[in-house]
């Protein structure tokens, strides 16, 4: 026969300021591991959606980012002709031959203070070549002109960044005439241009990559073995998805190791509350559980009895710790990704997964704290306890 | 002290409560600690560099290179006394897994310009003679097992193709904010086989007077204002601190999780100290009605408190202060010199003395002003 739960919501009103100290333990540790495991999973989003799995990206063979490699003008014009490349509406291949660098850029505050922003100097097909790429405001930079167009998370956190104004880099002025949003992604922590425009003025006649889209979707592992096979060129070529996964691997892990490291520590400090919480409890009710095992109760049932209240008082802390992690959703921070040691801004990303991860973790800590105190109550003698 | 045998009778009384309590709070200060030395390890790296050093960039960018032959412009300058300059390879060693950083350098000026890379002399001499040697930190020799004398291959990942070089010498670094973990080749070997291309990543000056330092760095800038390549000139502290800027808001996040670690732990010692003391209701009327004071009972209960979290804290602190120096930790090469402070230690204390009296404080403030007449009525 089992229990009812009665019973233990009532115990758990009987003690409030125990039951409240142990469950807001619970919902701090909560609370820091969603909080970290956001961070983590927001910076992981922001370059994984850079990438589309129907985008191919070409590297020059051995590179590992964007910013080692290097294309010449040769190499992309054999692959601006590649009959893998999708076409546009204007029957146009969908190629862009692009040129890749990282400024210094002085932030809005602190003029002292420099974050590296990457430019891209784009072909004209680049904003189809991206699905996920939209102008929010203005127009198309006009080829042949020193114009920008800005990623929206750029735009209020450096200076000169409104539509009509002019931002100031490699020795002269480019006037801003869009922003354009990427789907959460970290093109929109970048500036782009005309790559025939960027190029001169930066690293000279020298591209650092060509991104296609594919004609046939499924095609990628046929295009990837054509241009590699090619004897003309001497390429990596990289699914645009997998490749900025990987590039989100080194600080994604890291944030991740933190997360996991800092709260499986502190979830030893809050299993600990419990189990002290739940040996008191127990202590407090010897007599009462001795009245329920005569009453008939079996032992098993007083265990599971107990360990239902520790997971109890675990499940509130769970949900009070959700409740103080979910503010942080959507809260935009920024950081280095070392892979190009450009800043880039993204947002906490707290998915329903992951609060139920936190729920769960919540009731694994109620009742890893709770079996032994519970297994104690469901050994007592009965004659001793009543005397 | 003649109260000892009472404080460790109900210390004792639950040896397990006081254990979990002890070793929580010994995890939540061994957690702050390492939380705040990442902070302190980034600022002193951020304040790293001498005075009398500074460094000039490309203007544009970090990345973009400047022209070597800039070296007998700079050395010109008044108040310059040294010049040297140095490039980024990116080398991927084995599978890639373990990354360190690759420098090519000028060798002779640019030892001469780091005393603190410390190198024995014989395998110096036998660095700047090998065109195509290596230094490298002492950290590479415990991770990979090199030795002096053997051959190292690397993939570039910027400059193409395997690179094979010979070590013959190893530098331990008397400032633990340079990384020891680096390797560093001749950078006349870089641009012979690059093409005599002529390229240096950024210059590292020698300057007379610290204080000199504006005036030089506007004089350099100036004077390459209106070139194809402009340059940008700082100090060396400003240039890592600019670094070190990179990493964000991670100080926040440290501080943030910090605190939330600690006050969880405050709620634990917090609820084992007033379970303690509630159990104990009776026993502590009866002291007082055998001539204990009130102020002595608070005195005992917030010592009980006391023990607790200081014996934790010795343990959570001493732990980590041993654990990162006896491990050698570096974050990856990310945390060159990672130690915990003294001043992290100092804040350590003191949070433990807030946890001692935010735990402490209520129970004996109860005990303190418990009637005896009520609380030995309940006697069962």
């Amino acid at each position: 026969m089992k229990i009812p739960i009665l019973y233990n919501l009532r115990s758990m009103r009987a003690r409030p300021v125990s039951t409240a100290l142990t469950a807001l333990g619970i919902a701090l540790v909560v609370a820091v591991f969603i909080g970290t495991l956001a961070l983590a999973n927001g910076f992981a989003t922001a370059l994984v959606r850079t990438g589309s799995p129907t985008t191919v990206l070409v590297l020059r063979k051995g590179a590992d980012s964007e910013l080692s490699s290097s294309i010449n003008r040769e190499t992309a014009s054999i692959l601006a002709s590649m009959p893998q490349a999708a076409r546009g509406t204007d029957g146009r291949a969908l190629v862009s031959a692009e040129v890749y660098v990282v400024i210094a850029a002085g932030r809005i505050g602190d003029t002292t203070a420099m974050a590296n922003v990457v430019v891209r100097g784009v072909g004209p097909e680049a904003w189809q070549v991206r699905s996920n790429v939209r102008v929010a405001e203005g127009r198309l930079p006009a080829s042949g002109r020193n114009e920008i167009c800005l990623g929206t998370k750029l735009v209020g956190r450096f200076p000169n960044t409104g539509i009509g104004q002019s931002m100031h880099f490699a020795g002269r002025p480019w006037e801003v005439v869009c922003h354009f949003t990427a789907g959460g992604s970290a093109f929109e922590s970048e500036v782009w241009g005309g790559n025939e425009q960027i190029m001169p003025a930066m690293r000279g006649e020298v591209f650092q990559s060509v991104s296609f889209r594919l004609a046939d979707p499924a095609a990628f592992e046929d295009a990837k073995r054509a241009l590699e096979a090619d004897k003309r060129l001497t390429v990596d070529v990289h699914r645009e998805s997998e490749f900025y996964a990987q590039q989100s691997q080194l600080l994604g892990n890291i944030l991740r190791i933190l997360a996991i490291l800092v709260t499986s520590i502190m979830a030893v400090g809050a299993i600990f509350g419990a189990v002290n919480t739940m040996y008191a409890a127990v202590a407090s009710r010897r007599p009462e559980i001795a009245v329920l095992l005569t009453l008939g109760f079996r032992p098993g049932n007083v265990l599971v009895s107990f360990l239902l209240e520790s997971a109890l008082v675990a499940t509130i802390g769970g949900i009070v710790g959700c409740l103080l992690a979910l503010p942080l959703n959507g809260l935009v921070t920024s950081t280095t990704n070392w892979a190009s040691f450009s800043e880039i801004a993204f947002a906490f990303r707290i998915t329903p997964g992951l609060l139920l991860a936190g729920m769960a973790f919540a009731v694994v800590m109620g009742t890893l704290g709770g079996y032994f105190p519970a297994r104690q109550a469901s050994k007592i003698e009965v004659v001793k306890a009543l005397r | 002290m003649k109260f000892w045998t009472l404080l460790r009778a109900n210390l004792g009384r639950h040896k397990r409560r006081t254990f979990l309590t002890v070793a929580s709070v010994a995890l939540a200060l061994f957690l702050f600690a390492s939380l705040r030395t990442v902070i302190t390890t980034l600022a002193a790296a951020a304040q790293f560099g001498s005075a009398r050093r500074l460094v000039t960039t490309n203007a544009t960018g970090f990345v973009l290179p400047l022209p070597v032959s800039y070296a007998n412009r700079l050395g010109t300058v008044p108040g310059i006394e040294k010049v040297t300059w140095a490039n980024w390879f990116g080398g991927r060693y084995g599978d890639g897994k373990r990354f360190f950083a690759t420098f090519a350098i000028d060798a002779e000026s640019y030892l001469d310009l780091y005393p603190e890379m410390s190198v024995p002399a014989d395998q110096k001499a036998a660095f700047l003679q090998d065109k195509g040697g290596a230094l490298i930190g002492a950290r590479l020799v415990d991770l990979f097992g090199w030795k002096v004398g053997q051959n190292v291959t690397l993939q570039g990942t910027i400059f193409p193709g395997d690179w094979t070089f010979t070590v013959r010498g190893v530098y331990t670094p008397t400032d633990p904010a340079i990384n020891d973990d680096a390797m560093m080749f001749h950078w006349s070997y870089l641009d012979e086989r690059t093409g005599r291309e002529g390229l240096a990543g950024w210059y590292i000056m020698q300057i007379d007077r610290p204080d000199n330092a504006a005036n030089v760095a506007t004089t350099i800038d100036d004077q390459f204002r209106s070139s194809p390549f402009p340059t940008k000139t700082g100090t060396e502290q400003a240039f890592n601190a600019s670094f070190a800027t990179m990493w964000g808001n991670i100080g926040l996040l440290m501080n943030t999780i910090g605190l939330a670690v600690v006050f969880a732990i405050l709620l634990v010692t917090a609820n084992a100290m007033m379970m303690s003391a509630r159990e104990r209701t009776r026993e502590l009327a009866i002291l007082k009605t055998i001539g204990y004071t009130d102020r002595l009972l608070f005195v005992l209960v917030l010592a009980e408190a006391g023990i607790i979290t200081v014996t934790g804290a010795v343990l959570g602190l001493g732990a980590a202060k041993a654990l990162y120096r006896a491990t050698n930790f570096n974050g990856g090469g990310f945390l060159p010199g990672f130690d915990v402070t003294w001043a992290t230690m100092a804040a350590g204390a003191a949070i433990t003395l807030l946890l001692m009296l935010g735990s402490g404080i209520i129970p004996a403030a109860q005990a303190a002003r418990l009637p005896v007449v009520t609380a030995l009525r309940n006697v069962e």
